[in-house]
């Protein structure tokens, strides 16, 4: 159930968008598409609404093979970065649009709408145009929209890259909790690895047309699969040949086993948090750690001053070299 | 919420100031008086006097002028033309522009540049091709005379020839339209459930309602005024295939002036209708 994607390759010309991808995504859940663009995330979303079609594989909606099915007998709702808001219709008949398509008797029609307005915060919006509403608005009246047909899936395609910063964040939230009450399948579309972490139950990172790694966040997080999935998902500096994260390495006064000797080349102070880069003699790369204001007090952090880093016990490093990236 | 700045975020254009980019208060007065100046030596004027020469004498000559029935058949005539001719162009006129933006084709870009021919290719040209390709001893008159088809000198010739001239007007004003609006809304309907047709109705139609109409107008001011073409077609039969400008030509030459300018005001009057009505019933918010 879900969504199922079998081996499915897409190319424009002679560049392969989307290169034997197979996935599963589990019925309910929240699933997010993460990657950097161009990597074919977008392809494989429009794929499976039917709005690109495949040049090998299949595509599973709910159990049913729709490689075949015009989008607009597949049962998805999609949800464009740019909204696509009908500007001929008010918001009431933007949300209505797919029930009037189906016939739907007149009060039902209201009914459902009013509930999605109300669902979506839009209630009092109802006899505006679009493009009387702002783009957080919009957006929330377009996914209104999607779900008033009731849709066995959701895609949405980079929903919030439209907006602005403070707006995205908002919408996010409101976004995890809106699923937690309608518990739609969802597929979403994003190159913020932050959005992703926070808002999916499933994180499938996708670069240059493959899957790199499928996990829930926290897996993906602490135990990538390789260079780029770690790299992908997070701050990532060096000590002693691997790859660590710069909040998981310990920094002492003294020389103790597993220790590398290092000394502060640079003091950066932003907001809560302290960066320091460490020149470590042993190698030419320079080593950032992250420490919040006190530990850089107490352990008196300042340029010049010798001291000894190791990863903390429990960190995820993996070896800095990318032919060992996939042995964890 | 997201609320907050909705209302801001609906924009007032003209309230902008676009600083440092305004001209001079005399080059402002300047531009305008030459605006003004060439406006109404090429068009006020001349259609001014127009009006003036037809309402000389009265209402009363110039109904008589009207009334006649050579000029009430050379009216129904034109109407007739020119309906048909934006029925055809308006189809054809948004089914091309879907096909030219929507479509990738081989030959594509040669069809575009084709279709523009029409507006550069003099009238009196197109008449004579029509005749050439239609006519008795054309390529396909003798087989439609045979099946009972006349089409030069008689009433399809002239709705081919006032179709081929105001050809790409429709098309024109839709094009931009659709490039600017783009696929999505489209898509968006198709994932919602609605079926090509059911997309065309409720999508497209209303996004490039206002393209169609201006489109039409103009086309309906060119088919009505149309004169080379339908000339060299028609024969320019007296109450068999005079179309309005071309008894309009008849009068002035017969020294009727009179009619001839009376003729001539009723087809400025239809045009300029045409406009208003267009003005009028255009919501104020676009453009």
């Amino acid at each position: 159930m879900g969504i199922e994607a079998r081996n499915v390759v897409k190319r424009f010309g002679s560049f392969t968008a989307v290169d034997d991808v197979s996935l599963n995504v589990t019925s309910g859940n929240l699933t997010a598409l993460l990657g950097p663009s161009g990597g074919g995330k977008s392809t494989l979303l429009r794929i499976i609404a039917g709005l690109e079609s495949p040049d090998g594989g299949r595509i599973l909606i709910d159990g049913v093979d729709s490689t075949g099915l015009p989008p607009q007998r597949r049962g998805v709702g999609f949800v464009f970065q740019h909204y696509a808001a009908f500007k001929h219709l008010s918001v009431y008949r933007n949300v209505a649009f797919g029930l009037e398509i189906r016939r739907r008797p007149k009060a039902e029609i209201r009914k459902r709408v009013h509930e999605l307005l109300e669902l979506v915060h839009l209630e009092q919006f109802a006899d505006r145009l679009p493009s009387q509403l702002s783009g957080g608005q919009r957006q929330r009246m377009a996914l209104a929209r999607a779900l008033a047909v009731e849709p066995k899936v959701l895609l949405l395609d980079e929903p919030f890259g439209a907006l602005d910063a403070k707006v995205r964040k908002e919408l996010r939230d409101w976004l995890r909790r809106l699923h937690d009450e309608v518990h739609v399948t969802t597929l979403f579309v994003t190159h913020d690895q932050e959005e992703a972490l926070e808002v999916s139950d499933e994180l499938v990172v996708i670069n240059n047309g493959r899957i790199e790694q499928i996990g829930s966040p926290n897996d993906l997080y602490d135990k990538p699969a390789n260079e780029f999935v770690m790299g992908f998902l997070g701050p990532v500096t060096q000590l002693g040949g691997r790859l660590v994260r710069p909040h998981d390495i310990e920094v002492l006064l003294t020389a103790e086993p597993g220790t590398i000797e290092a000394t502060v080349q640079r003091v950066q102070r932003v907001g809560f948090e302290v960066r320091v880069d460490f020149a470590t003699p042993a190698s030419a790369a320079v080593t950032t750690v992250q420490l919040t204001r006190g530990q850089a007090d107490s352990l008196g952090i300042r340029d010049g001053l010798r001291i000894w880093l190791r990863a903390a016990p429990n960190a995820s490093t993996i070896v800095a070299a990318p032919s060992l990236a996939k042995t964890l | 919420m997201a609320d907050a700045g909705a209302d801001a975020a609906v924009k007032h254009p003209r309230r902008q100031r676009r600083l440092g980019l305004e001209p001079s208060r005399p080059t402002r007065y300047g531009l305008r008086f030459v605006a003004l100046l060439y406006v109404g030596l090429l068009v006020l004027l001349p259609l001014g006097t127009v009006l003036w020469r037809t309402f000389e004498n009265g209402v009363g000559p110039v109904w008589e002028a009207i009334n006649q029935p050579d000029v009430w058949h050379a009216f129904r005539l034109t109407a007739l033309v020119a309906i048909l001719s934006v029925i055809i162009n308006t189809i054809f006129g948004v089914g091309m522009a879907l096909l030219l933006v929507r479509t990738r084709f081989p030959g594509r870009q040669a069809l575009d540049f084709l279709l523009d021919l029409p507006l550069s290719v003099s009238p009196i040209v197109v008449g004579l091709a029509l005749i050439l390709v239609y006519g008795k001893n054309g390529w396909f008159g003798g087989a439609l005379g045979d099946a009972g088809i006349q089409v030069i000198f008689a009433t399809p010739g002239m709705v081919l020839a006032t179709v081929f001239v105001s050809l790409p007007l429709v098309l024109r004003e839709v094009m931009p339209v659709l490039r600017e609006v783009g696929i999505e809304q489209e898509q968006a309907a198709q994932s919602l459930g609605a079926s090509a047709l059911q997309r065309f109705r409720r999508i497209t139609l209303p996004t490039i309602k206002w393209a169609v109409a201006y489109g039409l107008v103009l086309s309906l001011a060119r088919s009505l005024g149309e004169f080379g073409a339908v000339k060299v077609v028609s024969g320019n039969l007296l109450n068999r295939t005079q179309t309005a400008t071309l008894v309009v030509e008849q009068k002035y030459q017969d020294f009727e002036q009179p009619a001839a300018y009376a003729i001539a005001f009723v087809l400025v009057f239809v045009a300029i209708i045409a406009i208003v009505i267009i003005s009028i019933i255009r919501p104020k918010e676009d453009r």
